[in-house]
């Protein structure tokens, strides 16, 4: 089972925070991987917030083939850096030869586009990198997207923040949001790109739980939207719809809890809104998700959010003082890191609620 | 005595025989008034006994005129196995034997020259049904729970009417975050995924059909549960239409448009809209076929109600001037739409075939967004009356048919959009909540059912050559027939009630089959919760082949 954690705060975060927040829970999960996006960078990203940065992890070759490849599309690389590893024996991480982070500047005849051009033809190339390293493993491709930097691996969490020295905080790498999540597995293989958070486009998504209608979603999904593939997990669908209900249609977040779990079709007699929902609940029958699961979201102006299944199967906790609001599985995360806090202002968020908390770290409870 | 020539019937020609132990009779003449189809009658039979009462052979004969219950040997007369016999007799002392050695569709073929009619469904009995092939076996358990089928809620429902996509719904974000609707959109109500399906009041006595009225209003009144029930081809009375129970009501226009002039009339007096309406094309039972109603059954009110003087009804193939799918899609829909005003939604029915899909496909690509619902009918349909050679020998397995639109629908990223419902045989073993819950993981919406609900009232038929007489008008059951002493057989307040009991058993079981796979809303395309244990259906309906 996964553990989920988001961290918000005023103040740039360093990642050992998000590790701390994970380590309390280590007894939920099965310690087979940690990964986590970190969004509103802070540190030596912080003066290259406008400009797309690549997270991957690749073979030398992989290194090569992405670089031609960005270099052809007309990329030029702005900055690089690469995570200090400490690779002591006997951690149980299982390492790919690089990781690359390296911000980009846009294409000449891409500057003067449009945000949405610039937002699809940033998606484009992430695509294409994925498919160009594919074969025989030669990288994984996480994001590729400005201000937004991802980080996953396979092993036990520990040990991936000992080997990528994430345990001890400092300046450089830091974030105004971070969600992390521990657990590679999936219900199948182990496979890297099975690791949530997921991101598109500026949208992140991770979630606790299974998804049972994870092959109806994923069936209508993939026609959707270029940027709906891989499936290597059910809670990918989390992310997909999240995309699509809030970019691709246009509506307001609210309305990701009506189609997920939308609700009981007597409710939604007694509601002034009823042919909206209704409407809703009809073309997107097919997002509807079903089984226990927690969702963690983020949007690409930082606004985070959360929300459970309809029978509150998977619970979560959101721990909160002045400077941070800290979103957890349990709440043995939170008091690890936010110890101070007033926990009665802890929220336990009901199967029908989704808790936002926008950028002024404003939390609201919006009832479905 | 008789003399017998080779080609004479027999009674070891026909389906069944009549086995009359006479010791037992006590000739109250109960089973000869029962038997609808007079294939018993009294008889006097002379008995001639020889004996001898000396000490010597001295044979002396006595003779006695007898009463008995015979079988006449007529092709016309024959006894169907029906078993009411049997019912009533106090004594145990009649009963139809099943006949293996019968020369029935011989015989019949070369007296009359005529193609052999009957009711009923395909008889002709293959293999094991695809659907006891298939199990429900992805089970959730710990970390994704099941869920109680007591304790927790299900949505239980399926959608009539055309849906649109999510990029073509009309809506605008106001001010408050809200979304608001510009423009109406195509009407779709919400229903019970098991409709009652269409057996027209012709077909019907006029006692059974108002039995499923019954059962229908009081599902929906008095139980919640939002079943439909749709009029077959023929018309519905006048005191229904002007009722409030005719929001239950899918109504059907087929090619023959029986009773249409009526409930054309009665529109200006409706107070309730139908639940919706479905365009027969075809039927599962006689694809290619149009209806056919016998003389027999044209009774006086059945006259009224559609129209018509007494003689064989017989719908035509074909919808006159439907040449192509775009043009029923124009022309029929529009019309039906019109007429109510777009309030109320209409679907089509058609035969399953090796065509579906491609039908399939032109309706769901259609612009207009018309078309509110696929009903595909399988070759285990039942009917009232239709060529023997049809029922047995032309249609399409409903299966993997329902499959291959659903995949049709996904491969277009439109599935749901038009909804489908599946039937052909469905419940045929008595277990309709199993085979409709395996059909909507396949990617049907819901399921519609005719002959079960017969059976439900009483009807003793079966696939096996029992009955199967709806086409005499003779129905033992009272229940496809418009003979007054017949149809009175028939309690309609007990075959309501039936029905109704049957749905509510089904209704739990529908639960029993959510909890165990984790879901409260209706598991539509989830076929990853289905394995099979044949190769060959798993490969074909892609399922999960499990040994
Ligand atoms: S079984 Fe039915 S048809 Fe046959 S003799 Fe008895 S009542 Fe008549
Ligand atoms: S009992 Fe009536 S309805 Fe049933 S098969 Fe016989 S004639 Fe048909």
């Amino acid at each position: 089972m996964c553990r989920i954690g988001a961290i918000k705060s005023r103040n740039y975060t360093h990642p050992s925070s998000a590790l701390q927040l994970m380590q309390s829970q280590q007894k939920g999960h099965d310690n087979s991987g940690f990964a986590m996006v970190m969004q509103d960078l802070g540190g030596i990203f912080a003066e290259y917030k406008h400009l797309p940065t690549l997270s991957m992890a690749c073979t030398d070759e992989g290194i090569r083939i992405a670089e031609d490849i960005l270099h052809e599309a007309g990329f030029l690389r702005v900055l690089q850096w690469a995570p200090e590893v400490d690779d002591q024996p006997g951690l149980d991480i299982n390492a790919m030869p690089n990781y690359v982070f390296e911000t980009f500047s846009y294409p000449r005849h891409m500057r003067n586009a449009s945000q949405r051009e610039k937002e699809d033809m940033l998606l484009d190339t992430r695509l294409r990198l994925r498919t160009a390293l594919e074969d025989d493993e030669q990288g994984f491709v996480y994001s590729f997207w400005p201000d937004v930097i991802t980080l996953k691996e396979i092993g036990d969490p520990r040990d991936i923040g000992t080997y990528f020295n994430l345990w001890e905080a400092d300046e450089r790498f830091t974030a105004k949001v971070i969600t992390a999540q521990c657990r590679q597995n999936t219900n199948y293989d182990i496979v890297r790109y099975a690791a949530h958070p997921f991101f598109l486009q500026g949208y992140t998504a991770l979630a606790n739980g299974e998804n049972t209608f994870y092959l109806k979603n994923k069936e209508f999904q993939q026609g959707l939207h270029r940027g709906y593939l891989g499936f290597e997990s059910d809670s990918q669908c989390f992310l997909y719809t999240l995309h699509y209900i809030h970019r691709e249609l246009g509506w307001p977040l609210h309305y990701y809890k009506h189609v997920v779990t939308p609700l009981p079709f007597d409710d939604i007699e007694q509601r002034d809104d009823k042919k909206q929902l209704l409407a809703i609940r009809q073309s997107l029958a097919h997002l509807e998700i079903n089984g226990p699961n927690t969702i963690i979201g983020l949007l690409p102006d930082n606004t985070m959010f959360t929300c459970c299944d309809a029978k509150k199967l998977r619970p979560v906790v959101i721990g909160r003082d002045e400077e941070t609001v800290v979103i957890s599985s349990e709440v043995c995360g939170i008091n690890e890191i936010l110890p101070d806090r007033d926990w009665e202002t802890d929220i336990y968020p009901n199967e029908r609620e989704v808790v936002m908390i926008n950028d002024d770290l404003e939390v609201q409870r919006w009832k479905q | 005595m008789e003399t017998m020539k080779l080609n004479d019937v027999t009674a070891n020609d026909l389906p069944w025989k009549v086995r009359y132990d006479a010791s037992r009779c006590t000739l109250c003449g109960s089973c000869v008034a029962t038997c609808s189809f007079r294939a018993i009658e009294a008889k006097v039979e002379r008995r001639r006994m020889v004996f001898s009462e000396g000490n010597f052979p001295e044979p002396k004969q006595r003779f006695s005129a007898v009463p008995v219950i015979r079988q006449p040997k007529s092709i016309r007369n024959y006894c169907r196995g029906c078993g009411m016999c049997e019912k009533v007799c106090p004594n145990d002392a009649i009963r139809p034997d099943r006949n293996p050695d019968t020369r029935h569709p011989i015989v019949t073929r070369c007296l009359g020259g005529d193609s052999i009619k009957r009711g009923g469904r395909k008889n002709l009995e293959g293999s094991t049904r695809t659907l006891d092939k298939i199990r429900v076996g992805r089970i959730s358990q710990m970390t994704d729970p099941s869920l109680d089928a007591q304790r927790h809620t299900f949505d239980l429902l399926a959608p009539f009417g055309r849906i649109l996509p999510p990029k073509k719904l009309p809506f605008a974000t106001d001010i408050n975050q809200q979304l608001q609707s510009n423009e109406t959109t195509p009407p779709v109500n919400w229903i019970y995924p098991v409709i009652i399906g269409d057996m027209s009041i012709g077909a019907l006595s006029w006692r059974m059909w108002e039995a499923v009225a019954m059962a229908t209003a009081y599902l929906n009144e008095e139980c919640g549960i939002p079943v439909r029930m749709c009029s077959g081809e023929g018309g519905v009375p006048v005191r229904l239409l002007k009722s409030k129970y005719l929001k239950y009501m899918i109504l059907q226009i087929a090619s023959g448009h029986f009773g249409w002039n009526r409930i054309a009339k009665a529109m200006p007096h409706m107070i309730e809209d139908p639940a919706g309406i479905l365009i027969k094309i075809g039927q599962g039972a006689k694809p290619g076929d149009g209806g056919l109603l016998m003389a027999q059954k044209v009774a006086e009110h059945i006259q009224a109600i559609r129209g018509v003087p007494k003689a064989d009804l017989l719908s035509p193939p074909n919808h006159q001037g439907l040449y192509s799918i775009e043009e029923s899609v124009q022309k029929m829909f529009l019309s039906f739409n019109a007429a109510f005003k777009f309030r109320v939604p209409v679907a089509i029915k058609v035969a399953a075939s090796a065509t579906s899909v491609s039908v399939f496909n032109n309706l769901v690509r259609d612009p207009y967004n018309i078309v509110g619902g696929f009903f595909l009918d399988g070759i285990d349909g039942g009917t009232g009356a239709a060529h023997e050679v049809s029922l047995d020998h032309t249609g399409h397995p409903i299966v993997s048919k329902l499959r291959d639109c659903y995949l049709a629908a996904v491969t277009q990223g439109r599935q749901g959009q038009i909804p489908l419902w599946a039937a052909g045989g469905l419940g045929k073993t008595g277990d309709l909540a199993a085979d409709a819950f395996k059909m909507i993981a396949l990617g049907a919406n819901g399921v519609f059912t005719g002959k079960l609900i017969l059976q439900m009232a009483g009807c003793i038929g079966n696939d096996l050559g029992r009955c199967n007489a709806c086409n005499t008008g003779l129905c033992p059951a009272g229940i496809t027939t418009q003979e007054p002493q017949l149809a009175h057989r028939l309690d309609p307040e007990r075959a309501a009630q039936n029905i109704v009991n049957y749905f509510l058993a089904m209704d739990t079981e529908f639960k029993k089959l959510m909890a165990p796979i984790g879901n409260s809303s209706l598991p539509v395309g989830r076929s990853d919760a289905l394995v099979s244990t044949d190769q060959s259906v798993a490969d074909r309906l892609q399922i999960q082949h499990v040994c």
